[in-house]
C-alpha cells in the first residue's frame, strides 16, 4: 500500500451534548476527525464520508458516484474483491455505503475493540483500489437492476425524477443520483477511475467515529492509518452550476398505469442550511411542520382532510441538508370522486388562506416543544447521529452550525416562519407535477 | 381491601453476551401484568413495547380487515376527544405513539419524556380503553385503507408476497391480506370495529418490555393503569397452518420490467433441537447480506440482480424458510435456475470448515451489537417474550451458534433444504417462465 507521510498536528475542539459527547479535529492531510462517544453499549460506528456526490459528476456521466460507490467493495492492493465486507461479517460486524447528491459515505457497525481493523481496511481503499474489467461489467450490471427495483419498479420514483428534472434549471440536482439508465450502459474504468483520483482523498474526507470510544484512541489512530494518505493537490472548492432566477411557474402530468391513487405534488426551490446562516432553513423546518407535519392538527390536513373533506392525505416536507439550494414540497391525494384540479385549487385556497390568517400561537408552540423532544429521541440511536454529523458536515456545515442547530430552531418566531413561507412559496420557483393513470381517449383529446 | 403487593422479581439478570451488558428485571405488577424491565437513566426517556399476540388473524369469520381498521382508528379519538383533540393532546406532550399490525401481532410503540410521562400515559390508555369509532373517522380511514389496498395491487413485491401466501397457508387466516378487500372493508361496519378491538386488546394477549428512565415501582404502577381495564380474555388463537408446497412454479403476470420472485417451502419451528443449525445454515446459503453463497452466485458474479436473501420465517402458526430475489424479465429464469442450483449443491456437499467459521463469527459477533438504544432494546426483550424465550437466553444464545458443527449442518441441510417442495411465484414478464402444475 503507497502511503504518504506527513507531521500530524490536531486541533481540538469538545462540544458537550446529552448522552454524545462530540470532538473533532482534522489531520495534517487535511482529514477532518470527528468523535461521538456515546458509552451505552460496546459498539462502534466508523463512517468515512467524501465531500463528493451525484452533484459533482462531470457531464454525461450520471451515475458515475453511485457505480464507484459500489467498485470500492472491490479488490485493492492488499485485498481481494468483497474482502472488506468478509471480513467485518467475520468480526461480527455489518457494512455499507451510500450515495447523495453531495456526498458519498462507506460505514461499518462493529464491537469497539475492531476499530483498527476498519480503519486499516478503510484507509487502503482511500487510495489504493484495484479494478478490472470484470468488475466493471458485472457490476454495472447490478446498478442496471438496482435502477429497475428503485426507480423503474416503482412509479412514484419515475415521478420524482421527472419533477427534480423540470425544477432544476441548471443545478446538478435535475439529474438522479443513480443515473439516467442510457448514460449508466455505458460508464466504463476511465470515468470510474477519474472519480475517484480527483476525489477520493483525505483532504476531502471525513471520518466519523461514534459510539464506545475515547477521542485520544481515535485520534492516534486515525493518525497512524489515515494520516499517511496522500490528498489529491489543488482540489479547490466545490463550484457547482447555480440556479438562476426562476421565472416561469413549471407543470407537468406523469401518467403510469400503475398509479391507481392520482396525487399532486408541488415542489418549490428553497434555501438549505448555510454555514452560520442556518435561520431561514430553521424557519423552513417549522413551516413544513406547521403546514402538514401532522396528519390531524397542521394547516393541510386539518383543512382539506377534516373540514371540506377533499383529500385523503396531504402533506409538506422540506430537505434542509443540502449544499446548494434544495427543495420545499406540498401534496395532496384527493379523496375519491374529487378531480386532481379540484385538488390543486383547494390546496392554493388553503395556502391563500394561511398567508392570510397565520399561524395558531399555540400549534407554534407544540411544534417547537415537538422539535425539542426529537433532539433527545434522536440521541438513542449512535448510526443516526453519526450519519447527521456526517451529512451535515458534507453540506457545508460546520461541527459549530450542528450544535447550534437545536438553538437556532428555539430562537425561530412566527413572524420569521410567515416571512419565509412568502418569499418560497412562489409559483414561478416551482414544478407542479400530476402523476394519475392513463386517460380514457375521449378525455384526451377534449 | 386487599393490598396488593408490588412484586418485584427478585432475579435480577445479569446478561453479558460477549461483552454488552443489558440487566433485565421481571417486573409484575401487583394486577399481575408482566414486563421486562432495562433501566437506563442516560437519556430522560422511557420506550415502551406493548404486543397484543394474535394480530389481524384474530378477525372474526367474515370480517377481514376489521381489526387492521379497527388498528388505524386508535389514534382517531378517543374519550372526550375527537381524532384532531386526540392529536392536539399528544403533540403537545412531545410523546411518541405507534400502532401498527400484522398476522401474529398487534404493536403499541411509545417514547415518553421524563417531564410529561404520566400525562402522555394517561393519553395512551385513553386510546386504548376509550376509542370513540365516530362515524367521520370510520369513513376518512376506511377511504385511506381502501386507496392502499388499491396501490398495493400494482406493487410486483407486494403482489408476489400476497400470492406466495395465498400458495402456502389455504384455509388458514395467513392466506389472505391482514388489510382486507375493497368488498371486505367497505362492508365493515362500526359494531364490527367494536367486536374487532374486544377481540384483540385483552389481558390474555399482553406481552410488555420497557427500558428507559423508570423504575420498576414506576413500571408496575404504570402498567396496572394503563392496562388493567381491558377485558381478560380476548378471541382464541387461529390453528397451525397445515402447508403443502411442490416444486414449481407460478407466474402472475404483470407489466413491469423487472420480475420479483418470492420462494420458499416449510421451514422448521424456533424450538426445534436442530433450528440453531438451520439458522446457521441459512446465514450461509442466503442470510449474509454480502456474504451468502445466493450474493456471491446472483450478484456478485453474474450482476443478475441488487438483491437476493433467504430467511427462516417463523409465524406463530406457520414455519416457512423464505427467499426473495428480483432480476429483470429476461434473466429470470437463470435467477430461479441458480436459486435451485444453491438449494441441491448445499445438500449434496454441505458447507466448508471455513464458511461455518466465518457465518459463526458473524452470528456471534454481531449479536451484542443488537443491544443499543432503548428503542431497539425494548423491542428485542418484547420479541423474546413473544417466542417463548428466557431473559438468560442472551447469555447462552451464542453458545448454542458455537456448538453448531459441520455434521450438523450437513444433517440439517438434508432434512429442511427440500429442492422437490421448492415454490417459486413469480411476478412479471419473465422470459421462458410459465406456471407449472
Amino acid at each position: 500500500m503507497r502511503r504518504f507521510v506527513s507531521l500530524l498536528i490536531a486541533c481540538c475542539v469538545a462540544v458537550p451534548a446529552y448522552a454524545a459527547d462530540v470532538t473533532s479535529y482534522e489531520l495534517d492531510n487535511g482529514m477532518e476527525v470527528v468523535v461521538l462517544e456515546d458509552h451505552r453499549a460496546p459498539v462502534v460506528v466508523h463512517m468515512v464520508w467524501y465531500r463528493a456526490g451525484a452533484a459533482d459528476e462531470p457531464p454525461g456521466v450520471s451515475g458515475i458516484a453511485h457505480f464507484l460507490e459500489h467498485l470500492l467493495f472491490k479488490g485493492t492492493d492488499d485485498m481481494e474483491a468483497n474482502e472488506l465486507s468478509q471480513t467485518v461479517a467475520r468480526n461480527g460486524g455489518s457494512d455499507n455505503a451510500f450515495t447523495n447528491q453531495d456526498y458519498t459515505g462507506y460505514f461499518q457497525r462493529v464491537a469497539a475493540d475492531r476499530l483498527e481493523l476498519m480503519m486499516t481496511m478503510e484507509a487502503d481503499r482511500m487510495r489504493d483500489l484495484r479494478l478490472t474489467e470484470e468488475d466493471i461489467v458485472t457490476e454495472r450490471d447490478v446498478i442496471l437492476e438496482e435502477r429497475s427495483t428503485r426507480v423503474d419498479n416503482n412509479p412514484n420514483s419515475m415521478f420524482i425524477e421527472q419533477r427534480m428534472a423540470a425544477l432544476f434549471q441548471n443545478s446538478p440536482y435535475g439529474i438522479p443520483i443513480i443515473g439516467w439508465r442510457h448514460e449508466m450502459e455505458a460508464l466504463g474504468m476511465d470515468d470510474a477511475l477519474a472519480f475517484y483520483e480527483t476525489y477520493y482523498a483525505p483532504n476531502n474526507a471525513i471520518l466519523v467515529v461514534a459510539g464506545d470510544v475515547e477521542p485520544e484512541e481515535v485520534l492516534a489512530l486515525a493518525e497512524k492509518h489515515y494520516g499517511p494518505l496522500e490528498p489529491t493537490p489543488g482540489l479547490g472548492d466545490r463550484v457547482r452550476p447555480l440556479e438562476p432566477p426562476q421565472l416561469a411557474e413549471r407543470r407537468l402530468v406523469f401518467e403510469d398505469p400503475r398509479i391507481s391513487e392520482p396525487y399532486i405534488v408541488r415542489d418549490y426551490i428553497a434555501p438549505a442550511r448555510a454555514a452560520g446562516a442556518q435561520e431561514q432553513a430553521a424557519a423552513l423546518v417549522i413551516l413544513a411542520e406547521i403546514l402538514g407535519g401532522n396528519d390531524f392538527t397542521s394547516v393541510l390536513p386539518r383543512k382539506l382532510v377534516f373540514e371540506d373533506q377533499k383529500a385523503l392525505y396531504t402533506w409538506a416536507y422540506y430537505s434542509p441538508l443540502s449544499l446548494e439550494e434544495t427543495t420545499f414540497g406540498l401534496g395532496i391525494m384527493p379523496s375519491p370522486g374529487v378531480s386532481l384540479e379540484d385538488a390543486e385549487s383547494a390546496i392554493d385556497v388553503a395556502l391563500a388562506e394561511f398567508m392570510e390568517d397565520g399561524i395558531d400561537p399555540d400549534q407554534f408552540e407544540r411544534v417547537k416543544f415537538q422539535l425539542r423532544a426529537a433532539h433527545i429521541y434522536a440521541e438513542d440511536s449512535t448510526e443516526g447521529m453519526a450519519r447527521r454529523y456526517g451529512a451535515a458536515l458534507t453540506s457545508g456545515l460546520t461541527v459549530e452550525d450542528i450544535e447550534a442547530w437545536p438553538d437556532v430552531l428555539a430562537a425561530v418566531t412566527v413572524e420569521d416562519v410567515m416571512a419565509v413561507a412568502a418569499s418560497v412559496l412562489d409559483k414561478r420557483s416551482s414544478v407542479t407535477g400530476w402523476a394519475r393513470p392513463p386517460q380514457p381517449e375521449q378525455e384526451v383529446t377534449q | 381491601m386487599i393490598r396488593a403487593a408490588l412484586i418485584l422479581a427478585a432475579t435480577l439478570f445479569a446478561a453479558l453476551p460477549a461483552h454488552a451488558a443489558v440487566d433485565i428485571e421481571l417486573v409484575e405488577s401487583p394486577g399481575g401484568i408482566k414486563a421486562w424491565l432495562v433501566h437506563e437513566d442516560e437519556l430522560p426517556f422511557t420506550a415502551l413495547e406493548i404486543r397484543f399476540r394474535g394480530g389481524t388473524s384474530l378477525d372474526a369469520e367474515g370480517k377481514r380487515g376489521a381489526i387492521n381498521l379497527m388498528t388505524g382508528l386508535i389514534e382517531e379519538g378517543a374519550g372526550d376527544m375527537d381524532a384532531q383533540g386526540f392529536a392536539t393532546a399528544l403533540e403537545a406532550l412531545a410523546a411518541d405513539f405507534d400502532f401498527s399490525v400484522g398476522g401474529d401481532v398487534l404493536s403499541v410503540s411509545a417514547k415518553f419524556l421524563n417531564e410529561t410521562r404520566d400525562e402522555s400515559v394517561a393519553l395512551l390508555k385513553t386510546a386504548l380503553t376509550e376509542p370513540r369509532f365516530d362515524e367521520d373517522a370510520i369513513e376518512r380511514v376506511r377511504e385511506q385503507v381502501l386507496s392502499g389496498i388499491r396501490s398495493d395491487a400494482n406493487d410486483p413485491a407486494t403482489l408476489a408476497w400476497a400470492a406466495f401466501d395465498a400458495y402456502a397457508f389455504p384455509n388458514h387466516p395467513y392466506a389472505t391480506s391482514g388489510d382486507g378487500t375493497a368488498e371486505s372493508v367497505a362492508a365493515l361496519s362500526r359494531d364490527d370495529l367494536i367486536e374487532a378491538h374486544r377481540r384483540i386488546l385483552t389481558r390474555d394477549h399482553i406481552y410488555v418490555s420497557a427500558v428507559g428512565d423508570i423504575t420498576a415501582e414506576e413500571l408496575g404502577a404504570l402498567l396496572d393503569n394503563l392496562l388493567g381495564d381491558l377485558p381478560a380474555e380476548g378471541a382464541p388463537y387461529p390453528d397451525q397452518t397445515q402447508m403443502n408446497f411442490e416444486a414449481g412454479v407460478t407466474v402472475v403476470p404483470f407489466d413491469t420490467p423487472q420480475s420479483t420472485a418470492v420462494f420458499g417451502h416449510e421451514g422448521l419451528e424456533r424450538d426445534d433441537p436442530d433450528y440453531f443449525a438451520a439458522y446457521v445454515m441459512n446465514q450461509i446459503l442466503g442470510g449474509g447480506s454480502f456474504t451468502s453463497r445466493l450474493f456471491y452466485e446472483l450478484r456478485e458474479k453474474r450482476g443478475l440482480t441488487y438483491g437476493v436473501y433467504t430467511y427462516l420465517s417463523d409465524w406463530d402458526y406457520a414455519d416457512v424458510l423464505n427467499g426473495q430475489v428480483k432480476s429483470a424479465n429476461g434473466t429470470m429464469a437463470e435467477a430461479i435456475e441458480l436459486v435451485r442450483a444453491e438449494w441441491q449443491k448445499l445438500i449434496d456437499e454441505g458447507v466448508t470448515a471455513e464458511e461455518l467459521e466465518d457465518a459463526k463469527t458473524y452470528l456471534t459477533g454481531s449479536y451484542p451489537l443488537r443491544f443499543d438504544g432503548n428503542g431497539r432494546i425494548a423491542r428485542i426483550l418484547v420479541g423474546m417474550q413473544m417466542i417463548g424465550l428466557p431473559p438468560e437466553y442472551i447469555e447462552t444464545r451464542n453458545a448454542n451458534i458455537e456448538a453448531v458443527t459441520l455434521e450438523d449442518i450437513q444433517r440439517v441441510a438434508e432434512r429442511v433444504l427440500q429442492p422437490d417442495r421448492l415454490h417459486f411465484i413469480v411476478v412479471g414478464q419473465p422470459e421462458g417462465l410459465e406456471t407449472t402444475n
